[in-house]
């Protein structure tokens, strides 16, 4: 492998050398410092005699000396089984004084896209214990659903908890299936955040099956662009050639981004909305994507990335894009968590695109659907009624509206509030949400089957309420 | 995609360098829009530039480790599709690779790069039935016989555009593949099931009519209030999770049209294998087969490379065009138009073209115009008519229609479904915004509706508009004062308008029954919320007092009709109707 040392320009985490025989796109190089400090990065432009590299490590120390090596081939995760248990950098390099590790093979990081027509689409009832989730928001195995969250907001929390008590009912009676994995991919969140994630994983145990990927705060910024890839390569690598069902948290999205910003910044490119790339949308996608399941294969990915709305801004462009390509998204309110709610909910713009074919008769229960249906229309006319109720006072509120009232703050203090600790049942859950719809009168329900409503409403709780 | 035909030799070229999807290649001997096959793995490409001796190629493969040097090659023909039997049914990524053949041709479920395949089965046969006889004079466009491609659909061939016509000489039937010959010409031009077209080229018809029939959809308030004719074209944008797809795909299930290209433009993988999942189960209403049968899915997915995400668009309206000329009516959808106009801004950006607004090249309102101008009540050149109609979803950035590509879309389109967040927080779906949405088609169907659903179709949309717009104005006083406040008349307005919007505006997709409502039933709806309005109206006149008159029973059962039965409706809200009354009048 020829060396060279015609690096003619440095300009933030680019790099750019003159060469003399061709390169191949995205092939990967290392950089070797004077003082013998090796970085790695990625071809991002190539012409017959120069390219642009993206140096992972940061360009800091690098000059015109020092000297660079084209490794001929692209970006590769080496992938065994023997990973689960096992603490890696945001570059894929060990940090737990374990093992060397030897790889099964060496996958290209990029990943290819699933041929749709060898999808098979996602409908096993995930059970994650948190009402707000399994009976308005249903997850489902295979699916891509982020958490939309603010700083300084439990996002971390709900996360945790969802991974320690995410369940698949039927096959916990039937003791079979294939067994889970985590993998957990960390850019540029804190120490303390990422102490937070070890220590529930080693208190619980969770550590043996994890794949820990960790880019910090302090770690360069540009290595978060590889991060996410090495973290999804040994996820499809473990679902589909292990057979496993994996669970892939990925945090900080929004840090990803601002890596994403910044080398586009740096290449010149006309920037697209905020200043961020005009491709964000397309390699969002290409992460994002690397979730489902395939037909005839045992194992899934199931991803719930987090991302840190700037502002709490929905329409930024890091939750923007993300949304349009997730099934979904779970909101972190920062009013309920003023209020105590734990963990902090907020249904109404809250969404799970594959929930329809994973509840209903034979998976979760017949009325699933419409009790989840009707709960989101009375809390949102609830929540409507608070503005006035504001103005007027409740006395100048019909009684109906006023039902509508104390329903929006029951269902805040019942149903999604109920700490980090609480497993619900789906049982439970919906049990919850009857609770609640017999608060309102039964011609309300308009959203649920009548043949339902004779079952499951609760009669005395109307009497209760209307006779205070 | 078509396997170029072009024989001549030309000089082959090498990369200069690599970008993304974007390859220049130095000595190619190329046209603009040429097919080109790139590198050593031969991805392919199309020529979008030519400057001096310097090709730039758009390539709709990962170009991950092509280096500069390799060599690339010109087919010396533009991008075309295969047209002939065999496209329904099928699936296609966006240069028209059956995605089924790309799996068993790989060998795995991940899309590899760099192998091709023919978009209609070279090798299978088809039953051809000539409609023409030897001594019969035909010219382009002519039909000369029909196969039953799929039990819904029987496929014309027809002479291609651009033959020279002439006498027929021979004539073949029976079991045939698509590149025999079925028919030979006096001038000795060979006739076969198959012709290739080039995509970005729109075919050619006679003439475009003004549209007066109904693309009837199955959905309470297109139809009733915002309805789309054969030909014409709708944009539905909107924020993430309002509804575009479910939308789309519930037009795609229950329009009334002959033929379905369905794009899955930059979306989602899930999406489309819900299609392919779903559709070949699904009945259509109109013939009762399977819905697969009159559908063409085309998948470019958002992972799936951005070059050929630009073309998908082009692929599925010349796939529908082509059926057209066969005298079908064809439904387009495409989802969503926005990741079009992001791969021509990726691109664009590429070629260091001059940005226009926010990023998007300058030429995109052309591009989109362009677009939709293909759609259309067309007269065809075999003297046949046929429609297709143009449905783009819009994804605005942060939900925001100030954006260029919805504004763009609506300067061109005629129907304007406006999705709305906060309908869909709420889960009243579809979140159709029914104050800013519009359909210019509306009075030129009207007469359409009045002769097949019934005489007043018309005005009882106009009182229903109006109680909307009532409605619309005394909820920003509620909002303020409180409801109890109004006068008992305005009272019952805001219940009336209650139920338009719980009974007739809201639909439910996911529900059996309620996702197809075909319009006689969304007229009894309508015609059952009427009979509460004026009998209420008539109590309140009497001096019934406005709650007792909001108490009656059999309101609320105005909720049910949508789920109810096809073949039960009418006896249900005659039931209804009478029962309202009934219960009204005994109050006074
Ligand atoms: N007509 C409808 N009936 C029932 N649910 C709907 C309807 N339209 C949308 N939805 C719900 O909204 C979700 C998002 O809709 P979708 O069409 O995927 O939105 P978009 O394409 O605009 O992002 C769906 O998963 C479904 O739960
Ligand atoms: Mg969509």
């Amino acid at each position: 492998m020829k060396e060279y040392q015609t690096i003619t320009e440095i300009s933030g985490p680019l790099v750019f050398v003159e060469t003399d025989e061709p390169i191949g796109y995205d092939e990967i190089v290392e950089i070797e410092t004077a003082d013998g400090q090796k970085r790695r990065g990625q071809v991002l432009d190539s012409a017959a005699d120069h390219v642009a590299i993206q140096v992972f490590e940061g360009t800091e120390g690098i000059d015109r000396d020092s000297s660079v090596t084209f490794l001929g081939e692209t970006m590769k995760m080496p992938v065994t089984e023997d990973l689960l248990g096992r603490v890696l950098d945001g570059s894929g390099n060990p940090i737990d004084d374990g093992p060397d590790i030897v790889p099964d093979d060496r996958r290209d990081i990029v990943g290819e896209a699933i041929n749709p027509v060898s999808r098979e689409y996602p409908e096993d009832f995930i059970q994650t214990g948190v009402s707000a989730i399994d009976g308005m928001n249903t997850l489902v195995r295979g699916q891509k659903l982020p958490i939309f969250s603010g700083s300084g907001l439990p996002h971390n929390d709900l996360a945790l908890q969802i991974a320690r008590q995410a369940a698949v009912p039927e096959e916990e009676e039937g003791g079979e299936g294939s067994e889970f994995a985590v993998i957990f991919g960390a850019m540029g969140i804190t120490a303390e955040e990422a102490n937070e994630f070890m220590d529930d994983f080693e208190r619980t145990g969770a550590l043996e099956r994890s794949v820990v990927f960790m880019n910090l705060a302090n770690d360069p910024a540009v290595e978060r662009t590889i991060t996410p890839r090495l973290a999804l390569t040994t996820a499809e690598y473990l679902a589909f050639d292990e057979g496993y069902h994996v669970l892939v948290i990925l945090t900080d999205m929004t840090n990803y981004c601002e890596a994403l910003r910044e080398i586009g910044a740096a290449r010149e490119e006309v920037p697209g909305r905020r200043g961020y790339p005009g491709y964000m949308y397309t390699d969002l996608a290409q992460l994002y994507e690397r979730a489902g399941r395939i037909r005839g294969q045992d194992g899934s990915i199931t991803q719930i990335p987090i991302l840190t709305m700037p502002s709490d801004d929905i329409t930024h462009p890091i939750p923007d894009l993300t949304g349009y390509i997730t099934e979904g998204q779970i909101l972190v309110d920062r009013d309920l968590n003023s209020q105590g709610v734990q963990p902090p909910v907020n249904v109404l713009p809250s969404l799970s695109r594959l929930m329809d074919d994973g509840i209903g008769e034979g998976l979760t229960r017949g009325d699933h659907g419409g009790v989840s249906d009707q709960l989101y229309a009375a809390y949102a006319e609830g929540e409507d009624l608070r503005d006035l109720v504001n103005i007027v006072g409740r006395e100048a509120l019909s009684e109906r509206d006023n039902k509508y009232l104390d329903f929006a703050e029951a269902f805040e203090e019942t149903f999604v509030e109920q700490g980090y600790d609480t497993n619900r049942d789906i049982e439970d859950t919906l049990e919850i949400g009857w609770d609640l719809l017999s608060m309102l009168p039964k011609a309300e329900l308009n959203r649920v089957d009548e043949d339902y409503i004779e079952q499951y409403y609760v009669e005395d709780v109307e009497a209760e309420v209307t006779a205070d | 995609m078509s396997q170029a035909t072009d024989t001549t030799v030309r000089e082959d070229g090498v990369i200069d360098s690599v970008s993304g999807p974007v390859v220049t290649a130095r000595d190619l001997d190329a046209k603009m829009n040429d097919v080109v096959y790139v590198g050593e793995e031969g991805l392919m490409g199309e020529v979008i530039e030519i400057e001096g001796n310097i090709t730039t190629i758009q390539v709709y493969e990962e170009t991950s480790g092509v280096s500069p040097g390799e060599p690339v090659e010109s087919t010396g023909a533009p991008l075309s599709v295969d047209l002939g039997p065999g496209m329904l049914d099928s699936i296609y990524d966006g240069v028209q690779r059956p995605l089924d053949v790309l799996e068993e041709k790989m060998g795995s479920a991940f899309l590899d790069r760099g192998v091709d395949a023919p978009g209609i089965d070279l090798e299978k046969t088809w039953e051809f039935e000539p409609e023409v006889s030897e001594g019969d004079a035909v010219e382009p466009g002519d039909v000369v016989g029909s196969v039953p491609e799929t039990p819904s659909i029987d496929h014309k061939v027809m002479v291609p555009p651009g033959s020279e016509g002439g006498e027929v000489t021979a004539v073949e039937s029976g079991e045939l593949t698509v590149e025999e010959a079925v028919v030979e010409l006096d001038s000795g031009e060979e006739i076969q099931m198959r012709q290739e077209w080039p995509v970005r080229q729109e075919r050619p018809t006679v003439d475009k009519q003004t549209p007066t029939e109904p693309l009837t959809s199955g959905q309470r308030i297109l139809d009733g209030l915002f309805p789309l004719a054969k030909g014409g074209t709708a944009a539905i944008p909107g924020p993430f999770g309002s509804g575009k797809t479910v939308t789309q795909q519930s037009l795609a299930k229950f329009a009334d049209a002959d033929i379905v290209v369905y794009i899955g433009c930059g979306e989602r993988g899930n999406e489309m294998t819900e299609v392919i999942e779903d559709f070949p189960e699904l009945p259509d209403p109109q013939t009762g087969n399977a819905l697969m049968a009159r559908t063409c899915l085309i998948a470019n997915t958002s992972n799936m490379p951005v070059a050929a995400r630009e073309s998908c668009v082009y692929t599925g309206i010349t796939i529908a065009e082509y059926y057209r000329d066969m005298g079908y009516d064809v439904a387009l959808m495409a989802d969503s138009t926005s990741r079009w106009a992001e791969a021509m801004r990726e691109i664009s950006s590429r070629l260091e073209e001059m940005p226009g607004e926010e990023g998007y090249p300058a030429y995109l309102a052309a591009r989109l115009s362009a677009f939709y101008e293909r759609a259309g009540y067309f007269e065809n050149i075999n003297g046949t008519e046929g429609s297709i109609s143009v449905i783009g979803a819009v994804s605005p950035p942060g939900g925001d229609f100030s954006e260029p590509v919805t504004q763009n879309t609506l300067r061109i389109v005629k129907t304007f479904w406006a999705l709305d967040s906060d309908l869909a927080e709420r889960r009243h779906f579809p979140a159709i915004n029914w104050n800013e949405s519009y359909s210019l088609y509306r009075d030129q169907l009207d007469p359409w509706f009045e002769d097949n659903v019934a005489d007043d179709w018309s005005e009882q949309r106009q009182w229903a508009i109006d109680v909307l717009d009532e409605d619309g104005e005394l909820q920003e006083v509620v909002q303020l004062v409180g409801k109890d406040a109004l006068p008992e008349d305005q009272q019952l307005t805001l219940e009336i308008a209650r139920y338009l919007k719980e009974a007739w505006l809201q639909q439910n997709a996911l529900h059996d029954v309620d996702r197809y409502c075909p319009p006689e039933k969304t007229y009894r709806i309508l015609g059952a919320i009427k009979t509460l309005n004026d009998e209420a109206f008539d109590a309140l006149d009497a001096g019934v007092p406005i709650e007792e008159i909001t108490d009656i029973d059999a309101a609320p059962r105005l909720n049910r009709i949508g789920t109810t039965p096809d073949d039960e409706v009418e006896e249900f809200v005659d039931d209804l109707e009478s029962e309202i009354a009934e219960q009204l009048r005994s109050l006074y």
